[in-house]
């Protein structure tokens, strides 16, 4: 059973497109920093915290992207049962759930500056959380050892189960926290927003897509080839086991 | 499908019923959460009995996953699991049937809960249509979202760690929900508590829907 692929085994996860976008992605994070950090002015009310918006908002760009592609994957697998859908919801979650994580944490320190407390139960950080408890429970049961289709039809149910919650956890939360307090103060700072900041902000977020697309490409080959290790490492096993057979 | 979910059902039920597992020890333990808030919230200061709602229901799933992972404990050992899948039942029944049989189960649970607050954190109970509503769309919410993350978490080796972790999350809209409906129905807040009732109605009704779907893959592959 020699193959192209076994004659010659690849030594790393790039090719000449994930190369270049890796190089996009770069530029772009390079001009995200100087226009956030340099160009763009202070806010008018919120002075320079405005500049951990050019930070908050790609990361949760880039999470809602993860998890929209493990919902698709996941369904996809549940239908089709291939392990391409398997590896790529699993690779797009483990990177949602580092971006969210990210923009949580982005957020609490914003919060610490304007609020003066890192956390208030404010709905969407609290939505937010739910959100990345879900995720990481996804993630615990993939890290449970299991044979390839158990896991994947496991992690491909909690996927579809995760997605479908978002909604009633945003409805649930929203109208809970509707009852005590009025708008909250992240939903008023888009409208003031013009000019550079803007510019800057669109930036972020171009930035945050192509990263998460580089990192997604070079986590599913991973994956893949994680895969094919295992493939491997049981076939060679076996073909030692026949070894002693025939010596002996 | 009804007669297979209900053969279903009777068989869990009556298999609670013969073990009292549900009775001896999670019953026991439902009431003793009820008790640790007691100690940890001061008892002289009002706190307890503003926050009843929320401990209730705390209280409710806490016990809940309890009740989940006894339920689906007994069908992983010794192969149930398959032996229900050879039987010829339709997946969608035996995930009914579950879903029914759980849902008694903390129907039960819940009402020796209120009698609980009543008689420990002095609760009287008025708009009692409200309070049954939202406790029934609550609990088939919970039955039925736990009856799928249940068949998955079954068989694997670290289920009782896994299914909190899977189960508590998912179960936040229920909690705040319910923690709402019951706030306004024991009056201590105004406010349309049908609109909480109805969100419990659709979290119900598309964990129904979800599990009917995925209990197949689930039964086969999980």
């Amino acid at each position: 059973m020699t193959t192209v692929r076994d004659a010659r085994p690849p030594t790393g996860t790039g090719s000449t497109g994930t190369r270049a976008l890796g190089a996009v992605a770069l530029v772009l994070l390079v001009l995200t920093i100087v226009y956030g950090l340099i160009i763009s002015p202070p806010d008018r009310l919120l002075g320079e915290t405005i500049r951990i918006i050019y930070m908050h908002v790609p990361t949760v760009l880039a999470a809602y992207a993860a998890f929209i592609v493990t919902a698709v994957s996941s369904a996809m697998y549940l239908w089709k049962r291939t392990e391409f859908w398997d590896l790529l919801g699993a690779s797009a979650a483990e990177i949602g759930v580092l971006f969210f994580g990210v923009t949580i944490i982005v957020g609490a320190f914003w919060g610490k500056i304007t609020w003066g407390v890192f956390w208030r139960w404010e709905p969407r950080l609290t939505t937010s959380a739910v959100l990345l408890l879900m995720y990481i429970g996804y993630l615990a049961v993939r890290a449970v050892p299991a044979d390839t289709r158990t896991r994947a039809t496991r992690s491909a149910i909690i996927g579809l189960v995760a997605v479908v919650n978002i909604p009633i956890v945003h409805f649930a939360v929203d109208w809970w926290r509707g009852l005590h307090q009025g708008r909250t103060v992240l939903s008023t700072i888009d409208p003031e927003m013009a000019g550079t900041q803007l510019f800057a902000m669109y930036l972020s977020m171009a930035a945050g897509i192509v990263v998460f697309v580089w990192l997604l490409l070079h986590r599913f080959r991973v994956a893949f080839l994680t895969e094919r290790v295992e493939e491997t490492g049981l076939d060679e096993a076996i073909a030692q086991r026949r070894a002693e057979g025939v010596s002996s | 499908m009804i007669r297979e979910a209900l053969l279903v059902a009777g068989k869990d039920l009556r298999l609670e019923w013969r073990s009292k597992v549900g009775l001896v020890q999670i019953v026991p333990f439902a009431i003793l959460v009820l008790m640790l808030f007691a100690f940890a919230l001061d008892p002289d200061r009002g706190v307890l009995e503003r926050a009843t709602p929320g401990l209730f229901w705390v209280a409710v799933l806490f016990s809940s996953v309890l009740t989940l992972q006894r339920s689906f404990s007994v069908e992983a050992e010794d192969g149930v699991l398959d032996a229900l899948r050879l039987s010829g039942l339709a997946p969608v029944s035996i995930f009914w049937g579950k879903v029914a049989a759980l849902t008694a189960q903390l129907l039960v649970l819940e009402m020796i809960l209120a009698f609980g607050v009543a008689i420990f954190y002095g609760t009287t109970f008025h708009s009692i249509g409200l309070l049954v509503v939202v406790a029934l769309a609550a609990t088939v919410g919970i039955a039925a979202s736990g009856a799928v993350y249940g068949a998955l978490a079954a068989r694997l080796r670290s289920r009782d760690t896994l299914l909190p972790l899977l189960m508590l999350p998912l179960l936040a809209p229920v909690l705040i929900s319910a923690t709402r409906g019951f706030e306004i129905g024991l009056e201590r807040q105004a406010g349309g508590g049908w609109t909480w009732a109805a969100l419990l109605a659709v979290f119900a009704l598309v964990y129904l829907i979800l599990g009917s779907l995925l209990f197949r893959p689930l039964l086969e592959d999980a």
